[in-house]
């Protein structure tokens, strides 16, 4: 449902990080929610500016990899729905 | 463990320079090792310490620490802390936490650091540089071991170390760990470690709210005076008491919001990473890496959506097998070195208590438990091995989803495997797990998953009572049942429990490396070690009391029936079983046997059970040597006719047999749910720091297994598969 509307919006640039598919790069404008989730999001360098791109995704296309200031991270995509991001 | 030739330890260059400015009053100077998992701490540790280690537990909690020396260039020695590595010194997690204490000398078993040595992932300079600035808002002197440059030249990147010395305003030294070079050059920088302190700004307006707050810190004086900022810093954006430091916490706050700042954790972040990225960006020049890096090209292959998974479940059936397999030789001669102790021990303490002490009781206990420390090196060597070449983080990745069924993350899944060989280094693995409710779950049903040591009690009861058709379909459904137990339980841990939000699961994926031999065997001999040492104490002690239940008291009647026996010509090893068995059944542990007797009965067992069942609560494969003993057969293993021959012809009181299939189905359920191993108990004990999860774990699994067989045998009964 929630994924749907999401899809909707795919035509407009700034969309979350979940909704990328893989080989697409973007820009972080920001991390939507609260508490730890969001702090680690952010030290693990998901704040404004940072440029990622989605590497893959796993077999049951969760979790993804992302590449971003230079490694791979893998986070779920519940997650990364968190991580808002403007379309490069 | 042993020690290792001087020409394996990195010697560094001898100088004639001082040992570092703040030594110890107890003389040694302190240095701890910080920085990013995957950024090779593990592997520098080992290049500046060799093999001189000690292992230890941090008080209080229960990550490991891990301490060692290093020849200084003058020729002392210092001591080196190994931190846990963490991304962050905000304590979120317990091993932030624990750097956090150290770091600040708040730790009471670790002193103070002398300097930190922080450790900078040459090819993930940004992320690697967040948390050194954290280190360095503690104030405390470091010096930066800049760490891969290797990699990062491969991937593109020449980093100018002068320009990050001139930045950072502390010693920089390019190192490549795995291979120790440049090793000789760090040790000697140590002594020019410095306290730049803080080094990046927030906004104005955050700087105009903290600058009070790092007053009221230093004056309040929790802290030592050079980490006031860290922990102002800390308290404006994360602290969650307002009437903290007299509320100049609060004020802080709010004189941030009312400069319109209300995300002050993204204003942190936002900030620091905007002083990582210009220093990163000053360091590399306008070098830019090329393409994809040949990790990414591996991972094509080992992350691919079909190939992915089925190399995956190849690399895991290689791992269990070899497991089984390779162990049996050196299982083999440490049964041997066992048997020659004993027979050693007999001739020298001739006759009596003495030598049945020391025989039966302390070479037969401690050896049944050393007897496993080649699987657990073995398996050790692989996890090691696949953790080093960086597969770990991507089985991880693989399996997170399936995982997530019974309520868990990718994490759990290595320590779970583990388990199917040995509880006790699927506990100690889980150690990589952060979240807290992800660790307790896994450590918590990892005892279900079926351990080798169970399998000695399946040959037994599957040979003797099952017919051959059937032999393979059960041992098979005893492994599925103890992973759908283990998954049910897990499941059900995380409902109530250990309720709570959908752990997040985010993992780093670290280029591919090739093993570093030596830091492979290192860690399967620390593993190693730390086995023989910790469980084999606990393992002594329960060994003497299980010898001393089944030893005393002595009945003097039936010691002159047997020798009556003999006298008249009967058979002196036949006597000699019969008066073993007898003096068992009214032994404290027979008639604990016999006590307990009524609450088994509805399980199909009668008491010579029992008491196989009671000593195997030390460890499972005590069962089939107690089983042994109580039948009379003398020294028995699973293998042997006569046991198998005499449990068949047991007879109950009114002719009917006491084993059957069912009983045996109904034995070994029991053993597949039970905690019956007292070096688990143990290292959970060690792993969670409290009793409390020990008991827990005996207290549930004996309850879920008690239950479990209950069900088997009174419906299997009355569905008519009874006697």
């Amino acid at each position: 449902m929630k994924l749907r509307i999401i899809r909707r919006m795919a035509t407009s640039t700034s969309t979350t990080l979940s909704d990328l598919r893989p080989g697409e790069r973007a820009c972080v404008t920001g991390v939507a929610g609260s508490g730890p989730l969001r702090g680690r999001l952010l030290e693990m360098g998901f704040v404004a500016g940072t440029e990622l791109r989605v590497v893959r995704l796993a077999p049951l296309a969760d979790p993804m990899e992302v590449e971003l200031h230079g490694y791979h991270l893998s986070l779920r995509r519940a997650d990364a729905r968190t991580v808002l991001v403007e379309r490069r | 463990m042993g020690t290792t030739s001087p020409s394996d330890a990195p010697t560094p260059a001898p100088s004639s320079s001082s040992v570092a400015e703040h030594p110890e009053p107890s003389g040694a100077p302190v240095l701890a090792l910080a920085g990013n998992p995957n950024s090779g701490k593990t592997s520098l540790f080992n290049a500046l310490t060799g093999m001189r280690l000690k292992v230890g537990n941090y008080p209080g909690i229960t990550v490991e620490r891990v301490e060692g020396t290093l020849a200084l260039p003058d020729g002392r020695s210092a001591r080196v802390i190994d931190l846990p590595g963490c991304y962050s010194l905000l304590p979120r997690a317990e091993d932030e936490r624990l750097a956090r204490r150290a770091l600040l000398g708040a730790d009471e078993r670790t002193p103070r650091p002398d300097a930190v040595i922080a450790v900078v992932d040459a090819s993930n300079l940004e992320r690697n540089l967040y948390f050194l600035t954290q280190i360095l808002d503690m104030g405390v002197r470091v010096v930066v071991a800049l760490n891969m440059v290797d990699v990062a030249r491969a991937r593109g990147i020449e980093l100018q170390p002068a320009v990050l010395e001139e930045r950072l305003g502390v010693p920089v030294v390019p190192v490549v760990a795995r291979t120790g070079e440049n090793v000789a050059a760090l040790v000697e920088a140590v002594d020019r470690a410095a306290a730049p302190g803080r080094l990046w700004g927030l906004s104005t307006e955050g700087e105009e709210a903290l600058a009070p707050l790092v007053a009221a810190v230093r004056a309040e004086g929790s802290v030592p005076a050079h980490a006031s900022e860290a922990e102002a810093i800390r308290l404006l954006i994360h602290g969650k008491d307002p009437a903290a430091l007299g509320g100049a916490v609060g004020r802080a706050q709010e004189a941030l919001a009312a400069a319109g700042v209300e995300d002050r954790q993204g204003l942190e972040a936002e900030h620091r990473y905007a002083f990582c990225r210009s220093v990163a960006q000053a360091a590399r020049g306008n070098a830019a890496p090329k393409g994809p890096s040949r990790s990414e090209r591996v991972d094509g292959l080992l992350t691919h959506r079909l190939l992915g998974p089925l190399i995956f479940v190849g690399i895991m059936a290689v791992m269990f097998m070899s497991v089984f397999a390779w162990a049996e030789p050196f299982m083999g001669w440490i049964e041997e070195l066992t048997g020659w102790l004993q027979g050693t021990a007999s001739e020298l303490l001739g006759q009596g208590i003495l030598h049945d002490l020391v025989v039966d009781g302390i070479i037969a206990g401690v050896g049944n438990v050393i007897i496993f420390l080649p699987q657990i090196c073995i398996l050790f060597l692989f996890l090691a091995l696949l953790e080093d070449l960086g597969y770990m983080a991507r089985a991880a990745f693989l399996i997170d989803r399936l995982m997530r069924v019974a309520g868990l993350s990718g994490k759990s899944f290595v320590p779970l495997m583990s388990s199917f060989a040995c509880a006790i280094p699927g506990i100690m693995s889980a150690r990589t797990i952060e979240s807290r409710r992800d660790r307790m779950v896994t450590i918590l049903v990892a005892p279900i998953m079926s351990c080798s040591a169970r399998l000695p009690v399946y040959v037994l009861l599957i040979g003797a009572f099952i017919p051959a058709a059937w032999q393979g379909t059960t041992l098979l459904s005893m492994y599925l049942l103890s992973v759908v137990a283990a998954i049910g339980v897990a499941w059900v841990l995380r409902k109530t429990l250990f309720r709570g939000e959908e752990s997040s699961f985010m993992l780093e994926l670290p280029p591919y490396r090739l093993p570093s031999v030596r830091g492979v065997l290192q860690t399967v001999g620390q593993r190693g070690w730390v086995f023989v040492r910790e469980a084999g104490t606990v393992i002594l002690a329960i060994s003497i009391l299980l010898w001393f239940l089944a030893y005393f008291p002595k009945d003097d009647a039936i010691t002159q029936e047997a020798a009556q026996r003999i006298e008249a010509g009967e058979d002196e090893e036949v006597v000699a079983q019969w008066e073993a068995g007898a003096q068992l059944e009214q032994s404290f542990a027979g008639r604990l046997g016999h006590a307990i007797e009524p609450a088994i009965e509805p399980l199909g067992y009668d008491w010579k059970t029992g008491v196989g069942l009671i000593a195997s609560f030390a460890a499972r494969e005590v069962m089939v040597s107690t089983l042994g003993v109580v039948y009379s057969v003398g020294e028995a293993d699973e293998e042997s006719e006569p046991l198998r021959d005499r449990m068949h012809a047991d007879r109950k009181p009114d002719g009917s047999p006491v084993h059957t299939p069912l009983t045996s189905i109904s034995l070994m359920v029991f053993f597949v749910l039970a905690c019956q191993c007292m070096s688990t108990l143990a290292v959970v004990k060690r792993e969670t720091n409290s009793w409390r999860w020990p008991l827990f774990m005996v207290v549930y699994m004996t309850v879920l297994a008690y239950v479990a067989s209950l069900l088997v045998y009174q419906v299997g009964g009355a569905l008519g598969f009874g006697p």
